[in-house]
């Protein structure tokens, strides 16, 4: 599924993604018309000029983020103004004005991204400072709040195509990045007591002629002192693995490491106390420092996916609907989540999560409480029932009264979902686990006894080669075989888009042997655009015409109208007395002349009941019309379909290439199915699917035998998705699609999951070999250093190397070379007057 | 020779030094962000601001 590059007139400037067919949005960057894909792109790009970044396009080396026009203003924006919203947002006051505010920042890509938020903000009117951290995704500010409020702030980012959201410690894994911090300094003075003991221990393994016993004696006491910080603080994460390995009956690979750090540690000190006998500070210094190091390596990689994906499930509960007048009134208003007070009275629309612990009072209610109990099956709630935050409503709107406020209801929903993403592990992780855990009872009763077996042979050498034997073995390369590769896999994917919720997705995505897709949404766009115009009078004039009637309308084939009209560059014109009749459509006045849009028969009631043969023309199955009339008679018949992704072609045809069997399945109508099917290049079409029903097909295809991989992206999706072996869901679907996906594709392409299965086969072809390696190593290292042969250190550079070479096996995962990186004409020479202007 | 007397505590003593101004330089946030200065350098701005800009917010 790589892009083809080749033609990259036909890719969007801005994006990097291929224009539709037919579109044409284009603006003047930098003295050349310039393609865009899409509306939001074209905006984006357009702010980006405006305010004088444009150079922006010069200096970044990965295409942007494509930006959905319908996020790019969401209406919760305007809530983070409110009093008590900012104020977890807020840190500090400094100053009599000025006022700092974090905000961590969703979409970065490259330098130009830092440049670019930096710059434009600094031009923002009351802002004094902006810098942004890239390494936590959080962007520092400080301002004059009366000045630059939060949301100016927050539309700017948004505008400029990133997603920004007040800063919460609790939320953003604080702890996980405490540790993270911990690591590196345990590491960096692991690796500075290393190189200073290795001072010392070099002259006595050079010299020949022996060294004078008194600066021997100096030598050994400092090498003591030194590997002291190394032992008692470097090397801490192993003692407390060991110990919490021990307690819970399962001792890890972390136990035999910290027994031998302590054997050796501890026999090197009685040695120098006593001035006699061997030590070896130096191999225990390396063995933390190279340990260690393969150790910050994997985890830094995992961090990264895990943070993913607490930015996104930062998304939501963000806000809430609130009944003031309760029950006199039931006009809803819109509140920050966090604002809500014990005692208000919250309605929780289907598919809409509970935003706090909250008691029904109306209404029978269906909760899905998977992300807090991990109960796949709806749950019914009676009126008085208390319902926890975070539960998703799937049946009717439900009115409840919040109990406590979500700052303490939502915890464990949070708390979950990060533990959720570290946790899970695939099952050949789970087994290479199982095997070194067992491999380490062997060891350590292998060591002793070789020490029993020495101390017979040939007592002064007992200690060393129980040491070396303790040392040697590398259940870390058998341990960290599987969850580095996974690790690496997972970071790369969510580099392009793909964000890895489950351990198990790779190993089971390899394995799928059937994949199902749902339509809407999935493989089309899920949203309608216009597809054919017929018409009596020009077109662009009924065009124009029906936009300007739609104009002011929310719903999706009136936005489809406007951005078709735009896109055109239709004219506008003048509409007076516009006025709407719910479920029938737009009546104005033009000119004197009424005007009337959208249902046949609505418009029939002026233009009179015979419609002319121009716009009588046979529709396609899945296309739904809206005609336009006057009063004079009929003007226009205008054709809305749910467009397919670019993509789905491809996409259906990568997993046909594979042998898996593709099936759509979708509740939509047959003939809408079969011809998106068709269109697609799919055979099996289950359609008209209940949720219920989608489950069973999704257990029957199981109980056949089958590996079950499924695409979706709505509520009526979730039961299937989470029933899946492994399952995808679309990143501008729901928010309960997503929770219960495997996987989230957040860059909305289709073609992702093609890319998904190509790594899944590397991943796994990358694991096979490090398990192998380990596996090698290991038979051949033990007995060479249990019949002498290894000396303490010789054993403490092969286990690290063995570890480190199968980190850096995994770590070639990560490494990008596709040819998506590259974009569409970007190079400087491509834009000469930018260039000149620089 | 006897210099190394002097010079091996005292080299000791320097390390137990880097480690406090490690540890302080840490703390002090040195360490939080070691991708973003990089980026930053290679863009400097010679193209003063545009004064019309506010008309644009």
């Amino acid at each position: 599924m790589h892009d083809d590059g080749s033609d990259a007139a036909n890719l969007c400037f801005h994006c990097g993604q291929p224009v539709p067919a037919g579109e044409s949005w284009t603006l003047d960057i930098g003295g050349l018309n310039r393609t865009l894909c899409c509306v939001g792109c074209q905006s984006v790009a357009r702010l980006i000029v405006e305010s004088g970044c444009e150079d922006f396009y010069l200096r970044r080396t990965v295409p942007s983020a494509r930006i959905d026009p319908e996020q790019l203003l969401p209406p919760e924006l305007a809530l983070v103004d409110l009093p008590g919203q900012t104020a977890e947002g807020e840190v500090s006051d400094a100053g009599d004005h000025a006022q700092e505010l974090v905000l961590s920042i969703d979409g970065l890509r490259c330098a130009a991204c830092v440049w670019l938020i930096e710059k434009y903000l600094a031009r923002l009117p009351g802002i004094d400072m902006a810098e942004l951290n890239v390494a936590s995704a959080r962007l520092h500010i400080r301002r004059d709040p009366a000045r630059c409020s939060t949301s100016t702030i927050l539309r700017g980012l948004h505008g400029l195509g990133y997603t920004a959201y007040p800063f919460d410690p609790l939320r953003q894994g604080e702890q996980a990045r405490r540790a993270g911090r911990r690591l590196f300094r345990q590491l960096f003075i692991a690796g500075l007591s290393m190189m200073q003991v290795m001072m010392y221990a070099i002259p006595v393994y050079m010299t020949h002629e022996g060294i004078d016993p008194e600066m021997m004696a100096l030598m050994r006491w400092a090498s003591l002192f030194l590997t002291i910080p190394a032992v008692f603080y470097s090397a801490l994460p192993f003692f407390t693995g060991a110990w919490a390995g021990l307690r819970a009956r399962a001792p890890g690979m972390d136990l035999p490491v910290a027994i031998g750090i302590a054997a050796a540690f501890t026999g090197s000190a009685i040695a120098t106390w006593r001035g006699e006998g061997e030590i070896w500070f130096d191999s225990v210094s390396m063995f933390i420092f190279l340990l260690l190091a393969s150790r910050y390596l994997e985890t830094a990689a995992r961090r990264k996916s895990a943070a993913a994906l607490e930015r996104m499930q930062q998304a939501f509960p963000a806000s809430a609907l609130v009944l003031r007048g309760y029950p006199l009134q039931r006009e809803t208003t819109l509140v920050a989540a966090s604002q809500l007070q014990a005692g208000d009275v919250i309605l929780a629309r289907p598919g809409d999560t509970i935003a706090a612990d909250a008691s029904l009072l109306e209404g029978v209610a269906e909760l899905d409480l998977a992300l807090l109990s991990g109960e796949s099956r709806p749950q019914a709630f009676q009126p008085g029932q208390e319902a926890p935050g975070g539960a998703v409503n799937l049946s009717q709107p439900v009115l409840l009264r919040v109990v406590r406020t979500t700052r303490e209801s939502t915890l464990a929903a949070i708390t979950r979902l990060a533990e959720q993403a570290g946790q899970g592990k695939p099952a050949l992780a789970q087994w290479a686990d199982i095997v070194a855990s067992r491999f380490v009872v062997a060891l350590l009763l292998l060591a002793a006894v070789t020490f029993m077996a020495w101390h017979l042979i040939d007592p002064t050498r007992a200690w060393a080669t129980a040491i070396a034997v303790l040392v040697v073995s590398c259940p870390c390369a058998l341990s960290l075989a599987t969850p580095s590769a996974l690790a690496a896999a997972t970071d790369r994917l969510l580099r392009e888009g793909t964000l890895v919720v489950r351990g198990n997705v790779l190993e089971t995505l390899q394995r799928a042997d059937t994949i199902l897709f749902d339509k809407t949404g999935t493989l089309t766009q899920g949203r309608p655009q216009m597809t054919a115009l017929w018409s009596c009078i020009p077109q662009a004039q009924a065009l124009s015409v029906a936009a300007a009637m739609e104009c002011g309308s929310l719903h999706p084939l009136a936005k489809a109208l406007v951005e078709e009209a735009d896109r055109r560059g239709s004219a506008t014109c003048d509409v007076a007395e516009l006025g709407s009749v719910t479920g029938a459509g737009m009546h104005c006045v033009i000119d004197g002349v009424p005007h009337r849009l959208g249902a046949r028969h609505f418009v029939a009631e002026i233009a009179g009941p015979s419609m002319p043969a121009e716009l009588n023309q046979p529709a396609a199955a899945a296309a739904g019309s809206v005609y336009l009339g006057n009063s004079q008679g009929w003007l226009a018949r205008l054709d809305l379909a749910d467009a397919l992704r670019a993509d789905a072609v491809d996409t259906v045809a990568a997993f046909r290439a594979q042998g898996l069997r593709v099936i759509l399945l979708s509740g939509d109508q047959p003939e809408v199915c079969a011809e998106v099917a068709a269109a697609v290049g799919i055979d099996e079409v289950i359609a008209g699917c209940t949720p219920q029903r989608k489950l069973e097909v999704v257990r029957q295809l199981q109980q056949g035998g089958a590996v079950v991989a499924i695409v979706g992206d709505g509520i009526n999706d979730a039961a299937m998705l989470r029933a899946g072996d492994v399952s995808f869901a679309m990143g501008n679907g729901a928010a309960l699609a997503q929770v219960s996906a495997d996987a989230v594709i957040m860059s909305d392409r289709l073609s992702a999951v093609a890319q998904c299965a190509q790594m899944a086969r590397r991943t796994m072809r990358i694991v096979r070999q490090n398990l192998v390696w380990a596996s090698v190593y290991n038979f051949l290292a033990i007995p060479a250093a249990a019949f002498g042969l290894l000396d303490p250190w010789m054993s403490a550079v092969g286990m690290s190397a063995s570890s480190l070479l199968v980190v850096g096996n995994a770590l070639r995962l990560s490494r990008a070379t596709r040819a998506a990186r590259q974009m569409p004409a970007s190079a400087p020479a491509a834009l000469p007057a930018l260039a000149g202007g620089a | 020779m006897e210099a190394l007397y002097l010079l091996i505590p005292l080299s000791t003593l320097l390390v137990f030094l880097a480690i406090w101004v490690f540890f302080r330089a840490s703390d002090g946030g040195q360490f939080d962000d070691l991708e973003g200065p990089a980026m930053r350098i290679l863009h400097d701005d010679d193209i003063p601001a545009q004064p019309d800009l506010q008309d644009h917010i």
